[in-house]
């Protein structure tokens, strides 16, 4: 399968990138690590007239300390985020699954940025920011403003982001490296998750986020304020597909998704209150 | 008339230079442009891993790849593995008997070697998670894992 015909342009400035977007309009996409992007060109589901290829931007390969939170580059692929210790003893759960996303492959050009811009709910990364609050940075041609994750994930691929915008950086809480587990639910390994939910310890109270249960990546508020209420795992998990809305597909049905969310997050606070 | 994008890259070692549309893919460049037809083009999908080569020593599903973004890197494929005969991964799959009908093999074998360079010294089950970007439709799954262990080994024995 090989894409529509699109012209090509590789930009070698974060400047260039937001630059060539304002010219040449909405039918242009920009290209990280491709590992999103391309499946859906190769099958025709997305056809833009105009790639623009940031994969270069090496300055935007980073994880940096930055004072009370991490400072991480849009670029940084997961092979890099599931190899850094930086992440690993700041921000354990983001590189422990950050290392389940796709395949070695996958993970060797995939890249965070491209992951949460493409805006996908079955991705894995998205619910991890979602839970940790985390801050995205995004340049544009009137500069550059920050976007807090619960304004980020619109609908089925669509973000806050600007059609002219570029997503830079991502900034996530030091929270450690425990006190997290990721529950991912698919047929094989390497698939994108069924349903995924992960509930990750903030500040001493627990975060619930849910994959691939609506159009956007979702915190599962109603069980986090029964946490808070004191229940136990298990009774706060019958929560876990209130407010939910998740598609039928050939994977699954709707019914069997909100089961599926209220068994995998019972499973992910048992092993966080473990 | 979609302008075409001029692409160099060092492929086994041999540099190749040439003018390609911007939708070519890797695999595609690999096989049709540079005639390498070693790695295969299984599910065009990125679920099944035949075409996985090298870029820049780390693997990658070349059937999601552009050639455009190859561009400057340095690509090995199944043809530039050995040094001079097999490398210790191929030797492996001989001896092991790694490979049944043979379509994945090429493909099974570069994902090893980038897996064994970054686990030089897996257990039988970071070898399962390690290769699970690669499907055997013929399910020989298990004396590929021993292939890779016995590789380890041997490239051990060696170092």
């Amino acid at each position: 399968m090989i894409p529509a015909a699109f012209d090509y342009v590789r930009a070698d400035s974060i400047d260039a990138a937001t630059t060539a977007l304002a010219e040449y309009g909405e039918d242009a996409k920009l290209l990280a690590g491709g590992m999103s992007l391309l499946p859906l060109m190769k099958l025709r589901l997305a056809v833009p007239s105009v790639l623009v290829d940031v994969g270069r931007l090496t300055d935007l390969t980073y994880v940096k300390d930055a004072g009370d939170h991490l400072a991480i580059g849009a670029l940084t692929r997961h092979r890099y985020l599931e190899t850094s210790t930086l992440l690993a003893e700041q921000c354990g759960v983001l590189r422990a699954v950050a290392a389940e996303v796709g395949d070695n492959q996958v993970r060797h050009r995939g890249t965070l940025g491209g992951s949460v811009a493409h805006g996908d709910p079955a991705s894995d990364l998205p619910a991890v920011l979602l839970a940790l609050d985390a801050t995205f940075v995004a340049r544009g041609p009137n500069g550059e403003r920050t976007i807090e994750s619960r304004d980020f994930f619109i609908g089925f691929l669509e973000t806050a982001l600007n059609p002219d915008e570029m997503l830079t950086e991502i900034r996530v809480p030091k929270v450690g490296h425990t006190g997290y587990a990721y529950e991912k639910f698919n047929r094989r390994a390497q698939d994108w998750a069924i349903v995924g939910a992960l509930a990750t310890v903030v500040d001493g109270a627990t975060r619930v986020s849910l994959v691939n249960m609506g159009t956007t990546p979702l915190r599962a508020a109603a069980v986090e304020k029964a946490l808070a209420e004191g229940a136990a795992p298990s009774a706060a998990a019958e929560f876990a597909a209130e407010s939910t809305d998740p598609s039928s597909d050939m994977t699954a049905t709707a019914e069997y998704r909100k089961h599926l969310a209220r068994v995998l997050v019972r499973r992910a606070l048992e092993r966080v209150a473990a | 008339m979609i302008p075409a994008v001029q692409i160099s890259m060092v492929v086994n070692e041999t540099t190749q230079f040439h003018e390609v549309e911007p939708r070519t893919l890797l695999v595609q460049f690999l096989r049709d442009v540079c005639g390498l037809t070693g790695t295969k083009v299984g599910c065009d999908t990125s679920s099944c891993g035949a075409c996985t080569v090298l870029v820049d020593s780390e693997s990658v599903k070349s059937c999601t790849m552009l050639a455009a973004q190859a561009d400057g890197a340095s690509i090995t494929t199944i043809e530039g593995l050995g040094d001079a005969g097999w490398h210790p991964v191929q030797n492996a799959f001989h001896t092991e008997h790694g490979l049944q009908c043979g379509f994945c093999t090429a493909g099974m074998v570069m994902a090893a070697v980038s897996f064994l360079a970054e686990n030089p010294d897996p257990t039988e089950r970071d070898v399962r998670l390690g290769l699970e970007g690669n499907l055997c439709r013929c399910t020989g799954y298990h004396n590929i894992v021993k292939a890779v262990l016995k590789a380890a080994e041997s490239m051990k024995a060696t170092s």
